[in-house]
């Protein structure tokens, strides 16, 4: 039991150090001329644009079952659906846009880095790119980590609005809220610290998913099993970085008080 | 010159090379032949530093590469072309664009590349393949667009994993004048791993035989023939009776 114990400690270090030492290869080689522009481009619409349809349908149901849970709880504790608006914008744009816009990256652009990453490996086209002159993290890790530190953040405001949107939906039509209050209470207390928390949030988790799958990719033995498994580990492994980082990284932002 | 000093690798309890020794000349071609599973493969990746020795050093002109920094190593890389034993084609990419790829990182201007592509691939038979994806094309054909990939740079040295395996007896003849050709007109070191033994008579300047992680002989392929070593022996008549036992169940 403590051996199972010390081995999933040391596997995490392990793990923590080969994905820091990632993050400084692939800042190193992000400067480094020369850029390649067209493959960057490509791998911005890839995540990006393909994960709009998924992250705006998935956003909108939440807003609006925000607002109808918090206002149902509201009706039933005080009678009337008071402050729908501002538990719905605050939940979104501080918390559950950002978490859910990288849940639904994680789903569906991680999984796929590590499934190709690490079938390049197995299928040795990585050292192949090795001894045509290309350095394997410049030609595969920088643009997916480019793109996605700039489109997790970009899909994620557009969630928002998206979910906000959901919420006066039901808000206004189902709960019959005046659409003027609505947006008061969506408006009035928002600040512009309180997207700045979700977006920098954002950020983060746009790193975390880009280096575990990259580095699962890289690390991936084994055939086609061996590139199963690592995708598998790899959606674990960013989906629970991604929960329990956020605590922490909204304990330090609210401390440094942004948000 | 490339030399391997002393070079060991064990693969979790397998333990593959057992201090292998090695001196490349310039401009020779040498094959590398042994039993299937015997670390040839191995040997020409960490020659290329693709695998990092357990212990030992690999000096290329007279530098180090196994303790080099991964920048480093990558310009070194780029002195070598590399034929991979399963081809290893960019499966993303046409036939074109895996041939082309290593030009873009010489920075070679597009007109050229496109010239170069063409003939390279003409050289090893596939002209007009360009455009195709490597799904759609046979093993052989595969290992070809692979050898026009690793060649197309000009590099100073090759390595060929099996260059004719999967080929018919003329195509792999073709290839055979290929690699001969390469060396005598851009003074290329080759490094050749090969089962096919009438290819490696017809283009080496040495043969040596790796057997249990070490090389057993190394001479020329009339020394190699005429062989007193009873493994080596073995080896090229193709003999299961001798030194050389196969871990086989009866039938
Ligand atoms: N990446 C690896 N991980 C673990 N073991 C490996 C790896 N690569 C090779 N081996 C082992 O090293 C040994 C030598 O493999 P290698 O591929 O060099 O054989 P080979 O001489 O090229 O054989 P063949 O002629 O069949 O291609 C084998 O036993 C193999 O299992
Ligand atoms: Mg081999």
């Amino acid at each position: 039991m403590i051996k199972y114990i010390s081995n999933k400690f040391y596997n995490f270090l392990d793990g923590l150090s080969k994905g820091v030492t990632l993050l400084y290869q692939t800042l190193l080689y992000m400067f480094k001329p020369p850029i390649d522009v067209k493959n960057i481009i490509d791998q911005l619409f890839e995540i990006g644009a393909r994960s709009f349809p998924v992250t705006a349908l998935t956003s909108f149901s939440v807003g609006m079952v925000l607002a109808l849970q918090s206002g149902s709880s509201a009706i039933s504790v005080l009678n009337e659906p008071l402050y729908v608006g501002t538990i719905v914008a605050f939940s979104i744009v501080k918390e559950l846009g950002p978490v859910l816009a990288a849940v639904v990256v994680t789903g569906r652009v991680g999984a796929a880095i590590t499934a190709e990453i690490g079938t390049m490996k197995v299928t040795e086209q990585i050292d192949a790119l090795r001894t045509l002159g290309t350095n394997p993290i410049k030609y595969l890790a920088v643009p997916r980590f480019i793109s996605l530190v700039i489109m997790l953040p970009l899909l994620t405001a557009v969630s928002n609005v998206i979910s906000i949107l959901g919420g006066f939906i039901v808000g206004v039509y189902k709960l019959d809220i005046p659409s003027t209050i609505y947006w008061a209470d969506t408006l009035d207390f928002m600040d512009i610290e309180d997207l700045f928390h979700g977006l920098i949030k954002s950020v983060c988790f746009a790193m975390i998913i880009a280096l575990v799958s990259c580095h699962k990719g890289f690390e991936c033995h084994g055939g086609a099993e061996g590139v199963g498994r690592a995708t598998t580990s790899s959606v674990v492994t960013v989906l629970v970085l991604i929960l329990v980082s956020d605590y922490f990284l909204s304990a330090i932002l609210v401390a440094m008080g942004i948000g | 010159m490339i030399k391997v000093e002393d070079l060991h690798k064990t693969f979790a309890e397998n333990y593959v090379l057992r201090g292998v020794n090695l001196e490349i000349r310039d401009g020779e071609t040498i094959t590398i032949i042994g039993g299937s599973g015997c670390g040839k493969t191995v040997l020409l990746k960490h020659i290329v530093g693709l695998l990092k020795p357990d212990k030992g050093k690999i000096y290329i002109n007279s530098t180090e590469i196994t303790s080099l920094t991964e920048h480093e190593l990558g310009e070194y890389q780029k002195k070598f072309g590399y034929l991979f034993q399963g081809s290893a084609l960019f499966d993303s990419l046409t036939a074109g664009e895996n041939v082309a790829f290593g030009l873009h990182n010489m920075n070679f201007n597009e007109k050229l590349i496109k010239k170069k592509v063409s003939d390279c691939l003409g050289h090893v038979g596939l002209s007009g393949v360009e455009d195709i994806k490597p799904a759609e094309l046979s093993g052989g054909m595969k290992k070809r667009v692979a050898l026009a990939r690793a060649i197309a740079y000009d590099p100073e040295y090759i390595c060929y994993d099996e260059p004719t395996t999967g080929l018919d007896p003329i195509m792999a003849d073709a290839i055979n004048e290929l690699i001969i050709h390469l060396q005598k007109t851009l003074k290329v070191t080759s490094i050749v791993v090969t089962h096919d033994l009438s290819s490696a008579y017809k283009i080496s300047n040495r043969i040596a035989m790796l057997y249990d992680g070490k090389i057993i002989t190394l001479g020329s392929p009339e020394e190699i023939k005429k062989t007193s070593n009873e493994y080596v022996k073995q080896f090229i008549t193709g003999s299961i009776n001798g030194p050389i036992k196969l871990k086989l169940k009866e039938f």
